[in-house]
Order: C-alpha cells, then structure tokens, then sequence
C-alpha cells in the first residue's frame, strides 16, 4: 500500500494513468468492432448496449433455428435484413420464439421472458445485422389520424382476399391461414403490412405509402369497432357459418315442429 | 255433428245460450238447406272416431288457456313497448326492434303452441275411410255424349260446307309455321353475342394513353401509377388496373391485375421473362376457372390461390395450375418500364384472359403456332 501510495506521488504517475486509460478504451473499442461490425450506426446513436443485450438474447432464444449468427439453418430463415419492425411483429405477437416449426405460427401469448424492453434490444440487433424496416413511430400507425375510406379501398384491392372483408382471416394451402386481424394492435398491421411474416406478401413503403398504411389501419380498427345489428356476428366470416347455422338450428327446429304437429297421438283403445 | 254438440251441452255447463263465433239458436252456417242433408251421416255412428280422455282433454284445457294468456300478455307487451322503446340511435332501435320482434314472437309461438295442443289433445281423432266411385260414367251418359258431338259436328255445317272448312284450315296453317320463323334467330352470327370472342379476347392493355403511350400499370384504390424501381420488395404483390380505366369496371373485369415482385433467381421457366422486368411479373387477376379474383398470395410457396374453388397457381412458374378445377395458367401479361422508370404494359394479353367460352377454342396453341408464346 504503501507503495502503491509513493507511486502515486511519482511525477510520471499521470502520464501513465493516461495511456492506461487510453489502452483501455481503445481495446474495448476494438472489442466492439469485432463483434459487430454493422453496428456502428447503433453505436453512433448510443444504442451499443441494447445491441449488445439483444445479441445474448439471440443467442439463448433464437439461435437455434435462426443460426448463431443469424444466418438461417434449415429450419429458420435468415434474419439479415428482415429488420427491427418484423422482430417487434414475431414477438410481440407471440408468434416467436415458435412452440415447433410448422405450417402456421400461430398468435399465442408472448413467451415468459419477452418484455417491451427486451424486444427493443433484440429488435435493435437484428436491425444491425443489415438493415431493413424499423419499427413504426406512435404517429405513424395512429388510426385517428387515418382516412378510413381510403384505407378500406386498398384494403379491398390488396388485403380482403386472404383476411376477410371484417378482418376475420380465412384458409389458404397445405394448412396455412390468414390470420384474424381484430388481436392485432395498430403497430403490428404496420409491421406486418412492411415486412410480410411468413407466407404473407410484403407490401413496402415505396408502393404503398405509411400514410396509405394508416389509412389501412384507421379502416382496419373501425371495422372491428362496428356492431354487429343482428346480434350475433357468427365470427363475420361470411356465409358459411350463417348457413351452417341456418340449416342446422333453423331447419330442425322447423323440422321438429312439423314432426309435433302432425304426430298422431298414441291412443288407447 | 249433431252428437257432438249434444255432448258438449252435456259436458259442460257453462256454455251460454249462444257462444260467440257460433250461429244463433235456430239459424245454421248452410241456410236452410242444412236441414236437408241425408241423417245417414250421423247413422255411420263414430266408428273411427275416438274421443279424448276427459281428464286428459281438462289438463289439455288448461295447457291452451295459459297459452292463450301468454298470447294476450306478450300482445299487451308488444303494444307497451312500442311506446316505451323509441327509435333513434343505433341502439335505441335495436332494443325497439327487439323488444317488438320478441313480443310478437312470443305471442304468435303461443298461440300456435295452444291451438297446436287443443286440437292434439281436446278434439276427437278421426280415422276415415273414403271410398272412390268409378272413374268411367255409365253407358247411356256416354251414348248420350257422343250422339250430341255428333249432332252438333253436324249442325256446325262443318262436314256440309268445304268452304268454311278448307278456309279455316288454311287459316290455322301459317299460325302453326309462326315458331317456326323465331326459330331462325337461334343464329346469332349477326348479333352482339356473335362478337364476345372479339370482345374477349381484348382488353384494355393493348390501347394506347391519350399520348398515344402505352398504358402504364397503377395501383387499384389510389390510381398512383408504379416505378419499377419502388416495388423492390421481394415476396410483394400489388393488386393492379390500366392507367385512365380505374373507374371503368367493364374494362376492369378483364384487365385487373396482380403483380408479383420475385427475386430474379426464384422465377422458373414457365414464366416468360421477356415479359417481366427485374423480378416483376404481372398475371390477370382475373381466375380462368370461373373468373372469381384469384389473389391470395403465399410469398413463401409463390401459390397465387382462388378464393371461390380453391384452384392453385404457380406464380413462380408462369401461373401454371397445381391444384383445383382451373384448367389453365392465369395469363401473362407483357410488361417493361417507359423513360421514367414506371411500369407500362408491352401490349394486350396474346391469349384471352378469364374463364373458357365456347369461340375461344385452345388459344394458347394458336399463339404457340402463330410463333408467340401463351
């Protein structure tokens, strides 16, 4: 200690805790650089630690199908380049990290250790690994800044054919679906829409527009506010469950009815 | 009839003189003639005729008369809520509606419900067996008829006078040719019908724009026409219409596109790739099985599928059909970008786009012979 103290008092002592220091930064750069060399936009922007975080997050939760390095296996896709918006949309929605892989991932409740702060961090590292879209500002996806009207035009162009005209989704090959829009907040159509999960198609920016896209979702989210006058919506997909109803409920219950009237009443005689 | 009232005067004591919705003593439903109908009727005794239970016919009594109080409450309801529920609001003509249609409901079942079980369980069972008279009329009434044809034939002049019958059977003569000539308009060689394979055949996407340019392709519901460059996507699909034409659903019905942007190396040789450019190739949207619009899209598997039976095309490879009762591919269409940079059609289809006709014929071998590619 007592040393360590004299040392202190050297007349060269600053000048060494400065190249120390220095050496010390320097290395951690370097670190940094090796790691991840995409990111030096997120280091730039002071976001290195979520990148960081949301790398050992990749590693432990999607590395085994996505690849160490996010570079797809047989069972997953590549990541590189899907960017930030699809990791919000695959895990906020529960869809990953996927209980097996597939046909269908389906929505399911988010998995126990996903937290708004963790998926931020995982978002951040996917977006550094090349890009692609990020995830949408509140204003962006706001549905009261929207015009339903139009929305619900491109909507009918571009989205009915798979998800229904309600939203309520329907069937497509090999055991697939379009699934129900109405669980889905405002941010994760935009998401969606951007980045094209799994088999749905990709409709980017450039083709049609974020404020298109808020047009889509203030049509989306009226749709879904609407009563239904008759009283029971039947899941609003349309007439096969109207007629399954019809037929089954309707028609015995008239059937039964004829069988009561006209039944001849046991007599004793 | 005349036992059963007989019983019922017996039966129950309560009945008036005269219940209302029954004649007045003395008169009957048949006027006077009723006094002349043949008494065997009541002879044939009540064989057949089986009479209830009288302790089941009292409970059966009572059954109907809370029925009919049910009627007559859910009337009175029907009546107080049409006062009480005003209509307005979205939901104040809901409940309006409902409140009414319950009650009306309500009454209407009960009533059935109660004249339903007083005939099941208060009125006599009747098994009855009616036996049919001959079909033929005797001898003289049939001798009788054929002596009066004759008879008449005879006086009508109709054997006696040529004339009148040579001019009446000259006059019928063209009347029965009359279907004859309509039948001649089953050619319809000269009729609009006569042009669906020219106007099939076309769409709108081999004309020109107002500057004489071919038409460029613009997103359905915004009309924005498309740069090539922008739809950079790949796994995108846009639905798509010919510039100037987004209003016009005539020329929509066969022009209507989906336009799909694939990674160069993901497309097959199915698709003509002189028609497609940088990865995007246009298909009529348009299902040639029935001609529903086929765009459920998987950009995993490229499947383009049908909504309305479930026909399954390859959109990766030409639209060829993999699934379902379409018989042939979607058509190609042929596109390439004008000096801006936006997506414009080379010209129409080369085969007809949308469901089989008849003229139609196999166009896609006549374009194959014709040396252009389906």
């Amino acid at each position: 200690m007592i040393r360590t103290t004299a040392w202190r008092r050297h007349p060269l002592a600053r000048y060494a805790v400065l190249i120390l220091a220095l050496a010390l930064v320097g290395m951690v750069y370097a670190a940094f650089v090796q790691a991840s060399k995409p990111a030096d936009a997120a280091l730039a922007s002071g976001k290195v630690d979520d990148v960081a975080a949301g790398k050992s997050l990749f590693q432990v939760h999607c590395a085994s199908c996505h690849g160490l390095n996010a570079e797809g296996t047989l069972t997953g896709p590549t990541l590189i380049g899907v960017g930030a918006a699809a990791v919000d949309f695959q895990v906020s929605t529960g869809r990953m990290p996927a209980a097996n892989p597939g046909a269908q991932m389906p929505r399911k409740p988010m998995a126990g250790w996903v937290t708004p702060e963790k998926i931020r961090q995982l978002s951040a590292y996917v977006q550094s690994l090349g890009g692609g879209p990020a995830v949408p500002t509140k204003d962006q996806v706001d549905p009261a800044k929207g015009d339903a009207g139009k929305g619900g035009q491109l909507f009918r162009a571009n989205c009915i054919q798979c998800h229904n005209w309600a939203g309520a989704g329907g069937a497509l090959t090999r055991g697939k679906y379009a699934p129900n829009l109405n669980e889905a907040t405002p941010e994760q159509i935009y998401e969606a829409m951007v980045t094209g999960p799994q088999a749905m198609p990709v409709f980017n920016d450039t083709t049609i527009t974020p404020e298109e896209k808020r047009d889509m979702i203030a049509y989306i989210t009226q749709v879904r506010e609407q009563k239904d006058p008759g009283g029971f919506g039947l899941g609003r997909i349309g007439p096969v469950t109207e007629g399954l109803v019809g037929w089954v409920v309707g028609i015995s219950a008239l059937a039964l009815a004829a069988i009561w009237i006209t039944a001849k009443k046991r007599q004793k005689s | 009839m005349t036992d059963n009232e007989h019983e019922n005067e017996q039966v129950d004591e309560r009945v008036p003189k005269r219940v209302i919705g029954t004649p007045a003593a003395g008169t009957s439903l048949l006027g006077d003639g009723e006094s002349a109908q043949p008494h065997e009727a009541t002879t044939s005794e009540t064989s057949g005729v089986t009479f209830q239970d009288e302790q089941k016919a009292r409970k059966a009594e009572k059954i109907v008369a809370l029925c009919f109080t049910v009627t007559f409450l859910a009337a009175i309801a029907f009546i107080i809520s049409y006062v009480v529920f005003q209509v307005g609001s979205l939901e104040a003509t809901g409940a309006s509606n409902f409140a009414l249609g319950g009650t009306l409901t309500l009454a209407l079942l009960a009533l059935a419900i109660g004249i339903v079980v007083w005939v099941r369980q208060i009125m006599p069972k009747y098994s009855l067996i009616q036996e049919r008279h001959a079909m033929a009329s005797d001898d003289d009434t049939r001798e009788v008829v054929a002596d009066t044809f004759v008879q008449g034939a005879n006086e009508s002049g109709f054997v006696k006078r040529p004339l009148l019958r040579r001019t009446m059977l000259l006059a019928a003569a063209p009347l029965g040719l009359l279907p004859i000539v309509l039948l001649r308009d089953l050619d319809n060689s000269k009729m609009p019908a006569s042009k669906f394979n020219e106007t099939l055949r076309h769409t709108v996407w081999g004309e020109k724009n107002k500057e004489g340019k071919p038409l460029r392709l613009v997103v359905e519901g915004t009309g924005q026409p498309i740069r090539a460059a922008d739809f950079n996507s790949p796994g995108g699909i846009l639905s798509v219409v010919p510039e100037g034409y987004e209003h016009d659903l005539t020329a929509l019905a066969k022009a209507t596109l989906i336009l799909i942007k694939f990674r160069p190396e993901e497309i097959k040789s199915g698709t003509n790739k002189n028609w497609t450019h940088d990865g995007i190739v246009a298909y009529s949207k348009i299902c040639t099985h029935v001609g529903c619009p086929a765009a459920l899209y998987e950009q995993t598997t490229h499947h383009i599928l049908c909504p309305c039976h479930q026909s399954t095309f390859d959109a990766a490879d030409g639209a060829k059909v993999i699934f379902g009762p379409a018989a042939r591919p979607l058509p190609q269409l042929p596109i390439t970008v004008d000096d801006q940079g936006y997506l414009i059609a080379q010209g129409d289809f080369n085969v007809p786009v949308g469901p089989s006709y008849w003229e139609r014929g196999d166009a896609e071998a006549e374009a194959r012979s014709k040396g252009g590619q389906a």
